[in-house]
């Protein structure tokens, strides 16, 4: 049996969290290897609408966090369905998380069953200037970003991490050593997420960037409902534009 | 009853015009619930919502100006427009709050009944939640505690037969709900939620209950709402998802817990028509002068995002 449970918010999602963590990602380790739990848990993620703190959260690096899970986040088409079926093959316990954001994108995917490979970042613009790491949603954004800034003579790299843990350090570090300027877009909190996270691997493999990395992300504070606070709190393709076009 | 009515109804074009954004779960044809239990509390009494708590807010006496405004998502809404109207809040007025996540604040009610045993000061808590509220595992929890040391705590349950589009047949063995407080030896009542009296009774029996130390208690209220899941109407917006068949909402549209009310006063010539009328006028005008109130608000000021994070 390799069960998918959907979760149509990932805020309803937290009343699982025990079996979630204490159960299925330590299964495998806590056994010995006797068991694993192939499940996949997939959480939807929402955002806007002036639906306020307990509609709107992401949580994608807190189960990053936690060993034993594997978490993949697509944001184009192709890649929701590979990583889909990628995540039901996969032995262990799989967080798939998918931005509501993205669900008006279309595009022609093949009919057969591919895989999307687990831990793979996908290249989704080549540049020298400044090297993009984004996901999902925002991966998106940073793509129209690098489009946008290429007409003002800024080549931008953009990384779509597609998996977040196993996170593709390598993809990574080869990007940011070829541009030397590195830009983090997260629709995560700021404090102790991925942009932290992705930070502290280029930090600890000495790469020498031309500045110092920037970090775009949701702040330390809950969803807003007002219309008003929700365009001060989210982020868009401008404000990867303004974040680039000072960095490069 | 009027007054919840009004509010409700009053919301339905700004919600088709686009002008309310925030998710409206309105509580029309569910108001002899909110108004037969809560007529019963004191504003020391306390009171945990969900996210269909209009009712419940305007009922425990929250400032209708503040709620049109939290609806209309400005900063002098009781939640400073931070909250939307799924989070309405009167503190001063003993309704500790409402929140979305389908039976996460009953232990929040429980939590209100534990601190009143504890400080003995004969203070009520009720938390009102939905059938679908059944489904999830807390509850169980907070019946069982509440039973273990007698709190003053009364759990009513708004059974109006659906959680969204799900009719409770496809997800419960059962239609009677109250029955899941019988093993923890709770007095239950099982009653029409379109009889306010009925409702009034019940709550008052259960007040007394719980003040003298013998909570909890648990009213199932048989009721339906005669709006949208979200919204005024689930198969003309959105996703046209309202399967319930409609000679079903018709016969609960006859049993209208405010008509029948008024049936009942003017039957008992306890209400002359002028009298009902003024009142009827009166709730109309307070709740014309809210919705005017919330849309002359600004909206919170963007600068002011962070505020609020901590205390
Ligand atoms: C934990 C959780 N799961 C799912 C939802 C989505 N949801 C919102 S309202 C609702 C149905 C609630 O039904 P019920 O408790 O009967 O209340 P009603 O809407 O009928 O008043 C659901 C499933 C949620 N808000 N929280
Ligand atoms: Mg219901």
């Amino acid at each position: 049996m390799r069960p998918v449970v959907v979760h149509p918010r990932v805020d309803f999602m937290l009343y699982a969290i025990d079996p979630i963590i204490n159960e299925a990602a330590n299964w495998h380790y806590m056994s010995g290897g006797s068991g694993n739990a192939p499940v996949v848990v997939w959480g939807i993620i929402n955002r806007g609408g002036e639906q306020a703190a307990q509609h709107s959260q992401s949580f994608h690096a807190m189960f990053a966090h936690i060993p034993g899970l594997k978490v993949v986040m697509p944001a184009t088409p192709y890649d929701a369905k590979g990583l889909m079926v990628a995540a039901i093959k996969d032995h262990n316990p799989v967080v798939f998380m998918d931005d509501r954001w993205l669900y008006r994108d279309e595009a022609v995917v093949p009919e057969k069953i591919y895989e999307v490979p687990i831990g793979k970042a996908a290249i989704r613009r080549k540049g020298s200037d400044l090297t993009i790491v984004a996901c999902s949603y925002l991966a998106r954004e940073a793509v129209k970003a690098a489009d946008e800034l290429k007409k003002g003579g800024i080549a931008a790299e953009v990384i779509d991490l597609r998996t977040i843990k196993p996170l593709d350090t390598a993809a990574i570090l080869r990007s940011v050593r070829k541009t030397g300027r590195l830009l983090i877009a997260d629709g995560g909190w700021r404090s102790f997420g991925i942009s932290a996270e992705i930070a502290a691997i280029v930090a600890e493999a000495g790469v020498r960037l031309k500045k110092p990395l920037v970090r775009l992300t949701l702040p330390d504070c809950p969803a807003p409902a007002s219309i008003s606070l929700e365009k001060a709190y989210y982020l868009h393709c401008a404000d990867i534009i303004n974040a680039a076009r000072r960095l490069a | 009853m009027h007054r919840i009515r009004e509010c409700e109804e009053s919301l339905v074009e700004p919600i088709a015009k686009g002008e309310i954004r925030t998710p409206c779960h309105l509580y029309t044809g569910q108001e002899a619930v909110a108004a037969g239990v809560i007529s019963c509390f004191t504003d020391k009494d306390y009171v945990f919502g969900t996210h269909r708590s209009h009712g419940h807010y305007v009922a425990k006496g929250g400032s209708l100006r503040r709620m049109m405004a939290e609806i209309f998502c400005r900063e002098a809404g009781c939640a400073k427009g931070r909250g939307g109207s799924m989070h309405l809040v009167a503190p001063e007025k003993g309704m500790l709050g409402a929140a979305p996540i389908v039976g996460g604040t009953i232990s929040l009610a429980l939590g209100a009944a534990l601190a009143a045993h504890i400080r003995g000061d004969k203070r009520v808590a009720a938390a009102f939640f939905g059938d679908g509220a059944t489904g999830e595992g807390g509850i169980y929890e907070s019946l069982n505690f509440a039973s273990l040391l007698k709190l003053p705590l009364i759990f009513v349950c708004e059974n109006n037969l659906y959680a969204t589009h799900m009719p409770i047949r496809e997800c419960r063995n059962s239609e009677n709900i109250s029955r899941i407080a019988e093993p923890f030896c709770i007095k239950t009542w099982r009653i029409d939620g379109n009889d306010v009296l009925k409702v009034h009774e019940a709550a008052k029996e259960a007040v007394a209950l719980c003040r003298s130390g013998k909570g909890p208690a648990f009213i199932e209220c048989l009721t339906y709402r005669f709006r949208g899941h979200v919204g005024p109407d689930d198969a003309i917006q959105g996703l046209h998802t309202d399967i319930r068949p409609p000679a079903e909402l018709k016969r609960w549209l006859k049993k209208d817990p405010i008509t029948r009310f008024e049936h009942y006063l003017s039957s008992k010539k306890l209400l002359p028509p002028t009298a009902l009328n003024a009142l009827k006028y009166q709730a109309a005008s307070e709740v014309a002068d809210a919705v005017a109130f919330a849309r002359r608000s600004p909206r919170p000021n963007p600068s002011h995002l962070e505020k609020y994070v901590t205390k």
